[in-house]
């Protein structure tokens, strides 16, 4: 067999995955946590916009969190697939842990957009096809997590939620063209605050780091809220017990 | 498991069959097979999982490690629908529909045996008469016979009943055993849990014994 | 007969349902009957004042019909989950999907149809412009069906548990987002002057889509929460 793919088949046992996940979400966190100084330095080395003033640098906040929105919610619904057909429990879990990491990065992109819209519309509110389309995407994940913990038995709740979660994706292109729709129905030509300007290279590299540190920091949670949840399910069992007892 | 010397295969075969609920083991390993005109017992405490293992066969639930065959043919749910009846701790009926309009319903969904009419079916299991009653209108032991009636009907030649003498008198108790004995007369085969030795088919072979894991 | 086909399992189906529909016609009515609350409430709300009512028509009515169809959702399942009818159902040797199907286009029937049936006088009630009676009406025929099978799926979630209330409007409004906005949204198109065709298309677009999807996925659902 394949040495990759046995390491992948490996780390679906639980202790592996514990141990796995024990090592390197501290690193994750730490180096994301890291990146996320570094890029908060740069963000404010870049001269400030002769339009928007200071105000604008929220965007490096509020930017990678809109894209680890959307880029949690497919990954969810990806291991969620996986778990339903081929009933692998770790993707299950994995699936789950994805959902409460993915809408607060959903509440990070709301409140950053209309902390950032505030100077510019007046208000804390517009009802811009982006921010309304991630308010929507809110609602999504906070029905996954409802419905994950309303379900006693933990496989069926992380199964029915892992199907949500891939109903979700598969709608989300159709939800966010139709709140484009209807934007553009009712305003008019909306005023691109949020708009594909070409950005300038000195602005680029914050951008970049803040993306990269967003991921590390996703990963750390991600397998800290698995390893979480893996030793809850698996509770009672020896490995377990053991572990309990290793520790001070 | 049987050591038959008929070769054709036996009409369900399981072999080590587990399952468990909340990662905690309800049944398992087990090995056993059930022939053409054979009856398998199943017994256990309340607990045992004996629902679980009929629900598993049925398809309603799935088991975490084994293999269940029918006919020595892997189980796909197509081939399961066909080979299998089952009849549960709920009755599957509408409240608000008489005998004969749940028993014709529940035909078109699965089948009838060929030359049997509902109709019938109510004579046999003693609901003559009670052709227009609603079933919110029957006892619990009446819609038990009405369950009964509709097993009558099903084309399937292995019948799952989890316990089927649950709410019958001694009568009914009878009908059941009768019930039985002919289907295995005609090359069925049936599976029955009970949880108690207060009644049990006339015909069992074999018992499956069921403990309850801690 | 042995193995039934799928028209005569679905012929079968229907016809159950449209007994127990018969049995129980009262509660018919009841979808209709919550609009005509909604409606209500909202113009209390506005003060009854012609103009204001008219302008939110459109949209007051399609939330009226949302909200009643969610409402309806619980009697999708419910009761044959309850009785064990459900399991017979997957047990059956037709495909689960053919029968949520069935089930759902006869749900519609009992509650969809009635709520557009209201529809033209629960407008009367709003002062909406009778111009725009005709695609509101086109756009509830697409739209109510439409709700129904992504309602369906939300529906065998959770079929399973008691009193799940907000857990199935909350998972049911997002996927009801892109339905509500082309249909609310070709009416306010026909009332700007415009063409509506284009948005009561795509709504046909999704139901052709839905009819083939949520059965599925429903199905698959049911499988989930009957374990």
């Amino acid at each position: 067999m394949n040495p990759v793919f046995r390491w992948f088949h490996q780390l679906g046992s639980p202790p592996t995955f514990d141990r796995f996940a024990a090592r390197w979400a501290p690193w994750c966190h730490l180096l994301g946590l890291l990146l996320l100084a570094v890029g908060g330095w740069l963000a404010f080395q870049v001269p400030a916009d002769y339009q928007q003033g200071d105000s604008f640098r929220i965007l490096y906040i509020h930017v990678p969190s809109a894209w680890m929105s959307l880029l949690v919610f497919a990954l969810m619904a990806f291991y969620a697939a996986i778990a339903l057909v081929w009933r692998i429990k770790l993707c299950e879990i994995l699936a789950m842990a994805c959902a409460p990491i993915g809408a607060a990065f959903t509440v990070i992109t709301l409140a950053t957009g209309s902390i950032w819209g505030k100077p510019m519309w007046g208000t804390w509110w517009d009802w811009d096809p982006r921010l309304t389309t991630e308010l929507i995407l809110l609602f999504l994940y906070l029905g996954v997590i409802g419905l994950y913990g309303a379900i006693e038995d933990r496989r069926s709740a992380a199964r029915a939620a892992g199907l949500l979660a891939i109903v979700g994706v598969a709608l989300l292109p159709v939800i966010r063209y139709s709140v484009v729709w209807w934007n553009s129905l009712h305003q008019g030509q909306t005023i691109r605050i949020f708009g594909e300007s070409s950005m300038d290279s000195s602005m680029l590299a914050p951008l970049v780091v803040m993306v990269v540190a967003t991921k590390l920091w996703f990963l750390g949670s991600l397998l800290a809220r698995a390893r979480a949840d893996n030793l809850r399910r698996e509770s009672g069992k020896d490995w377990v017990v053991k572990l309990a007892q290793v520790r001070p | 498991m049987s050591a038959e010397t008929d070769p054709s295969p036996p009409l369900l075969a399981a072999r080590a069959l587990t399952f468990t609920r909340n990662d905690a083991p309800v049944f398992g390993p087990l090995d056993f097979a059930v022939a053409a005109g054979e009856a398998l017992l199943v017994q256990g405490d309340n607990g045992a999982g004996k629902t679980s293992l009929l629900r598993v066969l049925a398809g309603l639930l799935h088991a975490d490690s084994g293999e269940i065959q029918f006919d020595g043919k892997r189980a796909r749910p197509d081939l399961r629908a066909r080979v299998i009846a089952y009849l549960g701790h709920l009755p599957a009926l509408k409240a608000d529909l008489g005998t004969l309009e749940n028993l014709h319903f529940l035909c078109g969904l699965q089948g009838r045996r060929v030359r049997q009419l509902p109709g019938n079916a109510l004579a046999v299991v003693g609901l003559a008469g009670y052709e227009d009653t609603l079933a919110r209108h029957l006892s619990a032991g009446q819609k038990k016979r009405l369950s009964l009636a509709r097993l009558w009907l099903a084309p399937a030649p292995l019948w799952l009943l989890d316990e089927p003498y649950a709410n019958l008198d001694l009568e009914g108790i009878n009908l059941v055993n009768r019930m039985i004995s002919a289907h295995l007369r005609d090359g069925g085969a049936a599976l029955v849990t009970t949880h108690g030795a207060y009644a049990a088919p006339p015909v069992q072979t074999r018992m499956l014994l069921l403990e309850r894991r801690a | 007969m042995s193995t039934p086909t799928l028209l005569q399992a679905a012929k079968a189906l229907l016809a159950r349902d449209l007994r127990l529909l018969w049995r129980r016609r009262g509660d018919a009515l009841q979808p209709a009957l919550f609009a005509l609350l909604v409606v209500l409430l909202f113009a209390l709300a506005l003060g009854g004042e012609p103009r204001a009512l008219a302008s939110v028509a459109p949209a007051v009515l399609w939330v009226a019909v949302l909200l009643a169809g969610l409402l309806s959702l619980d009697t999708l399942f419910r009761g044959d989950a309850e009785d064990g009818s459900l399991e017979q159902w997957i047990l059956a040797p037709v495909p689960l999907a053919w029968l949520v199907a069935v089930r759902v286009f006869s749900h519609w029937l009992a509650t969809g149809m009635p709520l557009i049936l209201a529809v033209p006088l629960l407008g009367e009630l709003l002062y909406l412009p009778h111009a725009q009676l005709p695609v509101l009406l086109a756009s509830l025929a697409l739209g109510t069906p439409l709700l129904s099978l992504l309602g369906a799926v939300v529906a065998a979630l959770t079929v399973g548990m008691r009193r799940s209330g907000i857990l199935v409007a909350m998972l049911a409004l997002p996927l009801f987002v892109p339905v509500l906005i082309f249909g609310a949204g070709s009416v306010a198109r026909s009332a700007q002057g415009q063409d509506p065709v284009g948005a009561l298309l795509l709504l046909a677009a999704g139901l052709v889509l839905a009819l083939v999807l949520a059965p599925l996925a429903a199905a698959a659902a049911i499988r989930i929460a009957l374990n």
